[in-house]
């Protein structure tokens, strides 16, 4: 069996979950990859600080894809302040698969998308779009 | 009507490719156990001992600064690093060596062109002329100069074979126009423009023109007076040489009138606490120490190319797409992007597998060996117009093989397999 592709990370891209717009949604976040041109969105419905709902969209390769159908299973029913709490290792591992210097930035673009959405961000820190 | 239809034929190669894979010493190197497949020459080529030797050469005989010392170590070097410059000044046939400036990549003397150039020449108003193929490096410096002053910029179009619009061209032009900027080459496409007949009716037009020649000057032979440009510019790790080496060229009479870019030693003739008067040409523009191990270094990269031969080269290039089109096109799920045939290309070959993201595409790869870039080259006009969000590239140069271009096609039967598309 492929040690990176697994079937339930190609399940994940193929079928993602909690995939497409989100009705009420309360948070949205959106980001990309530069490297690889990624876009994603996340938005959550949060209800009495806790998640009731989270959805995403964006088109990209099978790991970003994965990752962040698993992490939307994770999120729900938690309360923002766990959200927050999620760190990169916890997502890594959660992925369950060797990730190589150069794919990290897809297996985590799932996070940040999703910490925006949290922390109810328009822009990462530091990294405002500059057009001029 | 007759209808010619173009069809890729397999012509033999010109060069002996088993000689020239022995100057390479890295491409001995595996990849996980099986034979490394280098087909990312777009983003850089690799460098033959000819070329490492030369550096190591000045490093271990005569290092010392250019142009600054009196001692017979400072003198050698910088009669290599001058005789790398008449190299280049030959390569390209430049008319003479001032016009030659050393930069440390294409993306300098683009950015040269645009400072020193741009601020003093392009006003509230004027037009800038460009393309959808370029390289974000002859692109985001025009957008910002245009920003800057208050100048409009008219980006070409492309037909969906990936050939620039000269209609369109054409109409952009007759609108007015202080400025074409264009790619020689695409790097993402590997399309080649006819620049010629572009320059002449651009000049014609009243344009000033720049050519961004980094993927040509590797590739196929490059003569600017023949091309009718105002100012070119490429990268000299594209073309077997050290990053860090790489020419701007420019017509003597403008570079005379231009401004510095950057302002310190090596500039100048000469100081007072109340002005500074210029050095000459071509040193003007090479304010501080030159990387000129590297600058040494591409001109026996020159040499190199010019004992091969880069007309060979380029159609060595060709017999490679000539096998690969047709065996990628019967791969079900594959799309190219670009020229279909062989008429002004290059050894470029863009493409997707359907179902699998290009990123997947090249970690799937890697693990066969071949080495390719995935992602949107630098190019993202470009992919927006293919609708897409990134490629696929295989890029090949004159030690890449067919028995190479079969390990490119199995890796994309592997991909597949992974994915079951
Ligand atoms: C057509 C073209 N122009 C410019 C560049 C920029 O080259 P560099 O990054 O060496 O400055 C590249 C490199 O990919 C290129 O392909």
């Amino acid at each position: 069996m492929d040690d990176m592709y697994r079937d339930y990370i190609l399940d994940h891209y193929k079928n993602p979950r909690n995939f497409g717009e989100l009705e009420g949604a309360t948070h949205t976040y959106h980001d990309s990859n530069p490297l690889c041109g990624d876009e994603m969105t996340m938005q959550l419905r949060i209800g009495d600080g806790s998640v009731e709902d989270v959805h995403f969209t964006g088109k990209g390769c099978a790991i970003s894809q994965a990752s962040a159908s698993i992490l939307t299973e994770e999120v729900k029913g938690k309360t923002l302040d766990e959200v927050k709490a999620i760190d990169r290792d916890h997502v890594l591992a959660n992925l369950g698969i060797p990730i190589s210097p150069a794919r990290i930035k897809c297996a985590l673009l799932g996070l940040k998308t999703l910490k925006g959405a949290a922390w109810g961000l328009t822009a990462w820190p530091g990294e405002e779009v500059k057009t001029r | 009507m007759a209808v010619t239809v173009k069809t890729p034929t397999v012509k033999a190669s010109p060069l002996d490719v088993g000689r020239i894979r022995k100057d390479f010493p890295i491409l001995a190197q595996t990849v996980r156990g099986k034979p490394l497949v280098y087909l990312d020459n777009a983003a850089t080529s690799q460098k033959p001992r000819q070329v490492i030797d030369a550096m190591t050469r000045v490093f271990e005989e005569h290092n010392a600064n250019i142009h600054r010392g009196v001692y017979e170590f400072s003198e050698r070097t910088t009669a290599a690093f001058e005789e790398a410059r008449a190299k280049v000044a030959r390569f390209i046939n430049a008319p003479s060596e001032r016009e030659v400036i050393f930069v440390r990549n294409a993306t300098e003397g683009l950015n040269l062109v645009a400072y020193a150039w741009g601020r003093d020449n392009i006003k509230r108003g004027d037009r800038i002329v460009t393309t959808v193929l370029e390289h974000h490096s002859d692109f985001v410096p025009w957008q910002q100069l245009a920003a800057e002053v208050g100048a409009e910029v008219a980006v070409v179009d492309i037909d969906d074979d990936g050939r620039l619009r000269r209609d369109q061209l054409s109409a952009e032009l007759r609108k007015g126009v202080k400025l074409l900027a264009i790619t020689h080459t695409s790097n993402g496409l590997g399309t080649v423009n006819p620049v010629k007949q572009i320059a002449t009716e651009a000049r014609a037009a009243g344009a000033t023109v720049l050519v961004d020649v980094a993927q040509a000057v590797p590739h196929t032979p490059v003569d600017v007076q023949d091309l009718g440009a105002d100012f070119v510019a490429f990268s000299g790790h594209k073309m077997l040489a050290p990053p860090g080496s790489g020419g701007l060229w420019g017509r003597a009479d403008i570079l005379e009138k231009m401004r510095p870019f950057l302002y310190g030693g090596d500039m100048i003739s000469r100081v007072t606490v109340k002005l500074t008067e210029w050095n000459e040409l071509p040193w003007k523009f090479e304010a501080g120490t030159s990387s000129y191990v590297d600058a040494i270094a591409l001109g026996a990269a020159v040499d190199y190319l010019t004992d091969v031969g880069v007309a060979k080269i380029h159609a060595h290039e060709l017999s490679l797409v000539a096998y690969l089109l047709p065996r990628l096109q019967e791969i079900g799920g594959v799309t190219v992007y670009g020229p279909k045939d062989l008429e002004s290309r290059v050894g470029v070959v863009s493409f997707n597998i359907e179902g699998i993201h290009p990123h997947d595409v090249a970690t799937i790869f890697d693990r066969e060996g071949v080495c390719v870039r995935a992602g949107h080259h630098c190019n993202q006009p470009l992919m927006t117009r293919l609708g897409v969000p990134a490629t696929t590239r295989a890029s090949m140069y004159l030690y890449n093989t067919t028995d190479e271009m079969d390990a490119l096609v199995n890796a994309i039967h592997a991909a597949k397999k992974v994915f079951g598309v």
